[in-house]
């Protein structure tokens, strides 16, 4: 292994610093459960800035406004959390679906964004709860919705010197909740073949009025689908209504064929997972 | 290249290493600390061989370098009882016959542990998922659940 320069600044200014001086490549360390395995295959010197010591990266608050997500929070301490699962079980039952026990000990939802792999579990979920990120870099702050932040297979928007300092997640309105489902050849412990995550919000008689449907490891990104969100507005979630959206999202998908699928089982099976995923979120919502 | 001073509460005791910048928590317990417990598996955090508590939360120890570990409490099997008075999860491991080359054996104690403290009551499909983490390619998950089954009803009985 090459030779690696750890820092662990407290403070986003800090790390910030140093990631946008450094005079070598740099990597961010959050969990680790990516980072460590690729840096067996360093080939020049780097400077890994672990950002867990900086007590924001590592704090998730619940408030009227949302949930304010530290991007370093391990996924075990956001799935015990059930305060937050009461309010976003859908984005909760993503961050479960990653990894083992052990790995849920130290990764994290901001390390799957910045990770920005095409079957990221907990993006379509982030996506479908209309999730900001806030990223600082020495000129300052800017925000990005998640839908806009990756951009290709292992690649985002943040540019050289710039820090995923907080994620944040709206309250969801009234009547609203979501669901995430993936497909898997497994029970436990595998990267997803097609993943869905869904919002709605439903009226007092039951008609949806408002839904967001993303779906994940069939395009090079994780997809905002607005056609299947807009066959399920106005509807009070029939089958027929179902099936549009399952068809619209079907339709959305670019995946490609590879030993976990073909593109014909891709296409096929995510609109199936955004039915279930869209009625499990209007049962949650349920009025 | 400048190695780190690292200084860690590990099973208790606080304890103090060099290491590089790219080591693993695994390459330090075993070979600066003599922690050799604690096992090279894949290294890649598919199999916990090497699973340790970090702060009191489970973790693949391949996956955690070493300069993270600076004022950290870490757990590795070498805490969990001793030699002549076993800990009820070893004893029942052994009861069960739950381990063939042992390879496995010191991650699963280590994982399990950490299953009973978070979950004294798991169903065997909760003790099942929680340690899916845990590979054994030698004596079958059958006998494995078994022992921690009962290890479990037995520390239940203790409490």
């Amino acid at each position: 292994m090459v030779s690696v320069v750890f820092e662990a600044p407290d403070s986003i200014e800090g790390a910030v610093n140093l990631l946008a001086n450094s005079k070598i490549k740099t990597n961010v360390l959050a969990g680790g459960t990516d980072l460590i395995i690729q840096m067996q295959g360093f080939k020049e010197e780097r400077l890994v800035v672990d950002v867990k010591k900086i007590p924001s990266m590592m704090q998730a608050t619940l408030s009227d406004d949302g949930l304010s997500l530290g991007p370093s929070v391990p996924c075990a301490e956001l799935t015990a959390r059930e305060d937050i699962k009461d309010v976003y079980p859908g984005l909760v039952e993503s961050a479960y679906l990653i990894g083992s026990t052990q790995v849920q000990g130290r990764c994290s939802v901001g390390g799957n964004l910045c990770n920005s792999s095409p079957a990221a579990d907990t993006i379509p979920a982030l996506i479908a709860n209309n999730a900001q990120c806030v990223i600082v870099g020495l000129n300052g702050e800017r925000s990005v919705a998640a839908e806009d932040f990756v951009a290709g297979v292992g690649q985002n928007i943040m540019e050289k010197g710039e820090l995923l300092a907080k994620i944040n997640i709206p309250r969801p309105a009234a009547n609203t909740s979501d669901a995430y489902l993936r497909f898997i050849p497994r029970t436990e412990m595998d990267i997803a073949v097609a993943g869905a995550g869904v919002s709605i919000t439903l009226d007092a008689d039951g008609t949806c009025t408002a839904a967001r449907v993303v779906i994940g490891a069939v395009a090079i990104t994780a997809l905002l689908v607005p056609d299947a969100a807009a066959a399920l507005i106005g509807t009070k979630l029939d089958d027929g209504a179902l099936q549009a959206a399952a068809d619209a999202a079907s339709a959305a998908s670019k995946p490609i064929t590879d030993r976990r699928g073909t593109v014909e089982f891709r296409t096929h099976v995510v609109g199936v997972l955004v039915k279930r995923a869209a009625k499990i979120a209007a049962q949650r919502a349920g009025v | 290249m400048t190695k780190s001073h690292i200084t860690a509460t590990i099973n208790g005791d606080v304890r103090e290493f060099l290491c590089e910048p790219s080591d693993t928590l695994l390459q330090s317990l075993r070979d600066e600390l003599g922690l050799t417990g604690t096992k090279e598996g894949c290294g890649s955090g598919d199999c916990g061989a090497c699973s340790v508590t970090l702060n009191g939360r489970l973790v693949c120890s391949c996956l955690v370098l070493a300069v993270e570990v600076d004022g950290a409490e870490v757990g590795t099997v070498e805490g969990i009882g001793e030699p002549d008075k076993l800990h009820v999860i070893q004893q029942k491991f052994l009861e069960h016959a739950a381990l063939q080359c042992g390879i496995c054996t010191p991650g699963l104690i280590v994982s399990t542990k950490a299953l009973l403290e978070e979950n004294p009551a798991p169903t065997e499909e909760e003790a099942r998922y929680y340690l899916a983490g845990n590979l054994c390619r030698c004596t079958g998950y059958d006998k494995i659940i078994k022992a921690v089954m009962d290890a479990a009803e037995t520390m239940r009985g203790a409490a």
